[in-house]
């Protein structure tokens, strides 16, 4: 048991979540991380698909890493992200079919999301299957942190609710509170990942 | 005749791949250093798609549809695997032709142009056209014949290296400006393609 949580597995594990961070350091997965967050439950639904997609294409990946040969590699990753994610759009299809079609084409597109092939070709294919689920599993989250500190900040500001429920009070409209309404607009979420980056490299002086 | 120039129009403004949708951002960021490669790349996405595109239109069509090889059969849950199996290809395919006629433009690229592969804007493209097809011939936005996916592919196209080449030409100049240590690079350049998605926000009224 010591053994499957070693040093360097956890290294692999909590890494991703704030000294490699995989939007806010190494800079892959922005796309989807800017469309779906205009509310906080695509966001988190997105989130959790992208840490399974990841943690189990590093595993398979790795698995078959030594039989894999050179030349076609990106081709035989990309067969076995679109696998995955196949499944994995059914099943949002089958069980949260709201949430599937506010996501749209984005879930198809966690296929082409850097993250994945990002993390395949600089762990997956050097390293045993376990420490690589981990590497995926650290990713998947650090991944879906940002995605929820966007989607709060954009469902809090754009239109006073999380989840969609109400939680700013129906007084503070009547003294003349409004939602911002930019906050629901695709700009914006630029600029509030531009802000997050700024505030984690202040904070983490190491990575100027 | 209008409908094919209304859509070519309309996805390179209004439906824009970069500032309406964030697909590509991954090498959108990475590559905008310096205008020329900037262009170099924009080039290379374009003639990627314009192919990739109307291939998988056919695809769509012809094998993956309803009632397309067997009556009865829907096969469009494949569509991930053989879109990506398509794209990677191509781009196998381009990256062999830009290695052999620009050696120059092959070096500047580097990783960037086998990881056109997982553009998303590529794929973007692709799911966003599997989208249209299934739209009424009165909407502005149907895909309905060949042609329209070719003025669609090019549209996008060229929407991703205008987007491209501004924000290249900006962080060329702002290169000589004096921005606050932990803003540099990366979050200040999120904040310059926010500014810019929201000015090209005043285009979505454009109705053709």
């Amino acid at each position: 048991m010591s053994q499957l949580f070693s040093k360097a597995n956890r290294e692999a594990l909590v890494n991703p979540l704030n000294l490699n961070n995989p939007i806010a350091v190494q800079v892959l997965g922005i796309c989807s991380a800017l469309a779906v967050t205009a509310q906080l439950e695509p966001a988190i639904v997105m989130g959790l698909s992208v840490t399974i997609i990841t943690a189990f294409s590093n595993l398979i990946i790795s698995l078959i890493r030594k039989s894999i040969p050179n030349r076609i590699r990106i081709i035989v990753q990309l067969v076995v992200v679109a696998a995955l994610v196949t499944i994995v759009s059914q099943v949002l299809k089958a069980f949260a079919y709201d949430v599937s079609v506010q996501l749209s084409v984005y879930v198809g597109l966690i296929i082409t999301n850097c993250i994945l092939m990002g993390r395949l070709e600089a762990f997956a294919m050097m390293n045993k299957p376990w420490p690589s689920f981990l590497d995926g599993i650290g990713n998947g989250i650090g991944y879906a942190i940002i995605l929820v500190i966007v989607g709060f900040v954009r469902e809090l500001l754009g239109s006073g609710t999380l989840f969609g429920l109400q939680v700013i009070p129906d007084w503070c409209y009547e003294h003349g509170y409004m939602n911002n309404g930019m906050m629901t607009m695709p700009a914006m979420s630029l600029i509030i990942v531009g802000c997050v980056i700024w505030a984690h490299r202040a904070y983490n002086k190491e990575l100027n | 005749m209008e409908h094919l120039i209304s859509l070519f129009v309309r996805s390179i403004f209004v439906d824009n791949m970069i500032f309406a949708f964030f697909l590509g951002m991954c090498s959108y960021l990475a590559v905008s250093k310096s205008v020329k490669t900037a262009l170099g790349l924009g080039v290379a996405v374009t003639f990627v798609l314009l192919i990739t595109v109307p291939v998988d239109y056919l695809l769509q069509m012809y094998v993956l549809g309803p009632d397309c090889l067997v009556q009865g059969v829907d096969l469009s849950f494949l569509s991930f695997i053989l879109f990506i199996a398509v794209i990677a290809a191509i781009v196998q395919l381009v990256e062999m032709i830009v290695e052999r006629f620009s050696p120059s433009l092959y070096n500047a690229l580097g990783i960037f142009l086998p990881l056109i592969a997982v553009n998303c804007a590529i794929m973007g493209a692709s799911l966003f056209m599997q989208q249209r097809v299934t739209m009424p011939d009165t909407n502005s936005q149907a895909i309905t014949s060949i042609w329209d996916s070719v003025a669609y592919a090019l549209g996008s196209g060229i929407g991703w290296l205008l987007a491209i080449t501004c924000l290249a030409a900006i962080r060329e100049k702002m290169a000589y400006t004096d921005v606050p240590r932990p803003l540099q690079g990366l979050g200040i350049t999120f904040i310059t393609v926010g500014l810019m998605a929201m000015a090209f926000m005043c285009f979505s009224g454009l109705n053709l």
